[in-house]
């Protein structure tokens, strides 16, 4: 009780020294924009982070920040070419349930009569909510859900600004390609996933990326995660001998796999993990001494001391104690890239700010994630959204490729268990 | 080699479902009693072999010893407290009391544990053995051979002691066990505290090889019940037997057919067989 007292104390006053510090702005307008996100029910914890991501955007925008370099709109206070208008944040609490998430949109557009909607974290929530959008004319970001079919409907009022599963399948490839330049030997790759939906469309995307960079797959070897003993599968790749196996599996199986890899004596020169089971918070304590140089994705990293990324993160921690994560931070740069299209606009007219998203081209130095732009095709979708690759050194992983944001030295082939 | 290796690690994987399912059996053979909440002991076993690893520092011999002795408290405690209630209440009653039983340890080990994946640190039973090419993880090993070693135990202590005789005797007619001077409630607590303790044995064995949280007994629960059912109702030995075999059909299905069809191989299997014997393979028809 008392350290949220003192929490609250510490917000109310950085908002007392944000706002003696702003420049006065001569009858500015406000921009509202309409949230939906999980902030309570199973995803709350991942929806309360983004929401606290969301409110330091805002601070960022609102307030005069000129310590962060090329991010849009951190320069000034408010939104330039709109007189120094402010952004007003709305949000409310879908619980991951989508025909929640459907009334709630209807509810801002019609009754908060926000000018431009964000969310909704839950793929089949942002399904829903993103039809609401469509149906009013209302422009619609997509922070950062996944599923393939929410961008591609014909809808002509949602932009996703995240990576889907083919961008983070595209990444590899050209990891790969870099890795053949520096003599590495990749003649085959071998995929294992689990079979549900995720796994097995992300296993999809990959095999057909793959196909177009002319990169056999030796083998894809589907299997259910709940799976008690995965040595067959193990055995099958030590017998095909890939130089690269693709790992889309959920926190136990990723455990397993790296345990009876040890066991069975099979240590590929590399193994990528597909986020999930590899970025579970158990599994570096379980599999550490086993899978050093294992690699694994990421599109936020906190970046160098001083850098602009590694002042967002102080910003993030000193409201919430944590360091930024990935989901966040990838539903932070779509607020940015939405916070920009607006101001390029220069109007709350619906149809103007449709039209500033669909004309969006922020250049990598200009965004807070590693993607190589912000640029939305036809169907919404950010053709630019890209990945970092993270390796496992030690007991934590560290960012590796692309080389400009480096910070540690790629190790191949990976150790695995031996030191 | 690969299809030895294959076959090596089908049956290792059989050990550790037939040291899975040698305590429900017991309970079985004992008592004719299906306890659901089986998998929730081998869950607390691996919990309690965690806490002396991480507390006490404690290697195999201690967290196995200190899973076994508290699982074994913990079985004649259930009893008393609650099986020895539910038996004279009806059929349903006694079966859904070890339902309710499972919820009620799985979710508090949620409360306890949290959710997340937890595993052994490196113990002196890690590693793998190299026996002439063919590679065996040493903590799948160790399982197999105490499955087996616990196994010929237990049929032994049943078909040879005087204890063994009166649990035998009290399963058989209780008034007359009775009669004969044996404490039924004595015996049956016995065989509740003998089963869970394997249960204890059969978790510290398996955390040293899988990764695992609260809800690992429904992971394994099911396998055991088809390798109890497989083997006969009550037969400690068809246990040992039904895990091997079903390991061995899994790791060999897996391996030639692809890992999502092994559990449809095992089971079509498993149907087929109780049709033409549906006493199991060395149970009492």
């Amino acid at each position: 009780m008392l350290r949220f007292r003192l929490l609250n104390a510490v917000a109310a006053a950085a908002t007392l020294i944000a706002f003696s510090a702003a420049v006065p702005v001569m009858a500015a307008d406000v921009v509202k924009i309409g949230i939906l996100w999980p902030l309570t029910g199973n995803a709350a914890a991942a929806g309360q982070a983004s929401k606290a991501a969301a409110e330091v955007a805002v601070d960022i925008i609102n307030n005069a920040h000129p310590e962060l370099g090329d991010l849009p709109l951190a320069k000034t206070a408010g939104l330039p070419n709109m007189g120094g208008a402010k952004l007003e944040l709305v949000f409310v609490d879908h619980q991951g349930n989508p025909s929640l998430a459907q009334q709630l949109a209807t509810r801002l557009i019609t009754q908060d009569k926000v000018d431009v909607l964000m969310g909704a974290y839950q793929s089949s929530c942002s399904f829903t909510a993103t039809a609401v959008a469509e149906r009013y004319g209302i422009p619609f970001m997509v922070g950062e859900s996944a599923a393939l079919n929410i961008t591609g409907r014909g809808f002509k009022w949602v932009f996703r600004g995240t990576p889907i599963a083919s961008d983070y399948a595209r990444t590899y490839m050209r990891f790969f390609a870099d890795m053949k330049k520096q003599g590495k030997k990749i003649d085959s790759i071998a995929i294992v996933n689990e079979n549900t939906d995720y796994g097995t469309s992300v296993a999809d995307a990959i095999i057909e990326e793959a196909k177009k960079a002319n990169i056999p797959v030796a083998i894809r070897i589907p299997y259910s995660a709940s799976s008690t003993d995965v040595s067959a599968q193990v055995l099958q790749l030590k017998e095909k001998q890939p130089d690269v196996v693709i790992f889309i599996s959920y926190t136990a199986d990723s455990i397993l796999y790296m345990k009876t890899m040890k066991n069975l004596d099979y240590a590929p020169p590399m193994v990528i993990g597909d986020d999930t089971g590899f970025s579970d918070p158990s599994f570096i304590p379980a599999v550490a001494d086993v899978a050093q140089g294992v690699m694994n994705r990421s599109a936020w990293a906190i970046g160098k001391s001083g850098s602009t990324t590694y002042k967002i993160n102080e910003m993030y921690k000193a409201k919430t104690g944590r360091d930024l994560d990935d989901t966040s931070a990838r539903n932070m740069q779509s607020f940015f890239a939405l916070a920009d299209a607006i101001n390029r606009a220069g109007s709350t007219d619906p149809e103007k700010i449709r039209d500033a998203l669909t004309k969006t081209d922020l250049k990598p130095e200009q965004l807070m994630m590693g993607y190589e732009g912000v640029k939305f095709d036809n169907t919404g979708q950010n053709i630019l959204a890209a990945t970092y690759l993270i390796q496992l050194h030690d007991k934590k992983y560290e960012l590796i490729w692309p080389d400009k944001a480096a910070e540690a030295k790629l190790q191949w082939p990976m150790a695995g268990w031996k030191k | 080699m690969l299809l030895l290796q294959v076959i090596v690690g089908g049956l290792l994987l059989g050990a550790i479902y037939a040291l899975f399912s040698s305590g429900l059996t017991l309970i079985w053979g004992m008592m004719n009693f299906i306890n659901f909440a089986h998998g929730e002991f081998v869950m607390l076993g691996m919990y309690v072999s965690l806490l002396v690893v991480v507390w006490l520092g404690g290697g195999p011999a201690a967290f196995g010893f200190a899973a076994a002795f508290s699982l074994f408290v913990l079985g004649v405690f259930v009893y008393l407290s609650l099986i020895r209630y539910v038996l004279r209440g009806p059929m349903l009653s006694q079966i859904l009391s070890t339902f309710g039983l499972a919820l009620l340890l799985r979710y508090t080990a949620f409360w306890i544990f949290s959710a997340n994946f937890v595993s052994l640190p490196q113990t002196s039973l890690s590693g793998t053995l190299n026996v002439g090419g063919v590679l065996m993880p040493v903590p799948q090993l160790v399982a197999g051979v105490i499955a087996i070693l616990l196994t010929i135990g237990l049929h032994l202590m049943l078909t040879r002691t005087k204890v063994g005789s009166q649990l035998l005797a009290v399963s058989e007619d209780r008034g007359a066990a009775m009669l004969m001077g044996i404490r039924p409630d004595r015996m049956q607590a016995l065989a509740w505290g003998l089963s869970a303790g394997a249960a204890g044995i059969a978790g510290a064995l398996m955390a040293i090889a899988y990764p695992w949280s609260p809800s690992v007994g429904e992971t394994f629960g099911l396998t055991a019940f088809v390798v109890v059912a497989l083997g006969g109702f009550g037969s400690v030995p068809g246990a040992l037997l039904a895990g091997l075999i079903i390991g061995l059909i899994q790791a060999l299905s897996a391996f030639w057919f692809g890992p999502i069809y092994k559990d449809i191989i095992v089971y079509a299997l498993f149907v087929a067989l109780l049709w033409l014997r549906p006493q199991g393979l060395m149970g009492k028809a």
